[in-house]
């Protein structure tokens, strides 16, 4: 390295700096699923591999989609029903009352907030910000007749199983299905 | 005990100071080389600001970095490629960040 103190950094963001002797390079997260949980762990997972160094790429197909999706992706709600671990001895039932769901949502929206952790919107930028790549599923986006004016800014494209895949090219590279 | 440089700062496996009292910016200067990094003036301020925030005992994020008012994220991991904050925690000589976010 040549450069002298008033030359500026100019590495691209995000590109990653590991070590050889590291076996994850490049996360591939592909996301189908649009609870508050699932969508966060994704969007946890994706920036927690920038922060360190690595490379990741985010692919959201069917109700992932919402995550991406310009009216839904700060309103997504976490479910009340069919899911065991949410409040344990609550009846089924009582999960099912009007509003009980966007209730449970909000209050652990509230939490989340608390804990410091960005809203979906917010966290899709610092995503892409870190040199993070977000797309959506064709086949998902045809069914759901969404086109890419519905998605956020910064999701980059559309694209195909076959383009997801190409994603992968490259050392190091690993899958995360949610 | 681990040491680094002809200073005999100590640091610990990882090479994060232990004490943070110790830093210069001669050691910013000789820990960033290890990055390739030659620090520019925006660097060391924004190294002085992870410290006084440390001090004043706030658990640093990336995200806080991006509303420091000093850099964007985006100019973040600009300066400090491969792991932004994981790496200026080291060159500020202050722990590594524990935060998932």
């Amino acid at each position: 390295m040549n450069e002298t103190l008033d030359t500026p950094v100019t590495a691209k963001a995000g590109a990653a700096v590991k070590k050889d002797n590291d076996t994850v390079k490049k996360v591939i997260i592909i996301c189908s699923k649009g609870t508050l949980e699932d969508v966060y762990a994704a969007l946890i997972m994706a920036n927690g591999a920038l922060a360190d160094g690595r490379d990741a790429k985010l692919f959201f197909t069917f109700f992932g989609l919402d995550a991406i999706t310009k009216s839904k992706a700060d309103h997504l709600h976490t479910a009340t029903v069919g899911n065991p671990s949410f409040m344990p001895g609550m009846p089924t039932m009582v999960g099912g009352l009007p509003g009980f769901e966007a209730f449970a949502s909000y209050m652990m929206q509230k939490q989340m907030d608390k804990m410091d952790i960005p809203h979906v919107t917010e966290f899709i930028e610092m995503i892409e910000a870190g040199g993070g790549e977000i797309y959506a599923c064709k086949l998902a986006a045809d069914m759901f007749k969404l086109k890419k004016e519905d998605f956020l800014p910064e999701v980059k494209d559309i694209i195909t199983v076959a383009d997801m895949y190409a994603l992968a090219d490259g050392e190091g590279s690993h899958f995360i299905f949610i | 005990m681990e040491t680094m440089n002809a200073q005999h700062i100590e640091v610990n496996e990882e090479g994060y100071m232990k004490d943070p009292a110790q830093w210069t910016e001669e050691w910013a200067h000789e820990v960033a080389r290890e990055y390739n990094i030659n620090l520019t003036d925006k660097h060391l301020a924004l190294l002085k600001w992870l410290r006084e925030k440390h001090n004043e005992g706030v658990a640093l994020n990336i995200r806080k970095v991006g509303k420091s008012g000093l850099v964007d994220i985006k100019e973040f991991y600009q300066l400090f490629p491969g792991g932004p904050l994981k790496i200026s925690s080291r060159i500020a000589g202050i722990p590594k960040p524990v935060s998932c976010v």
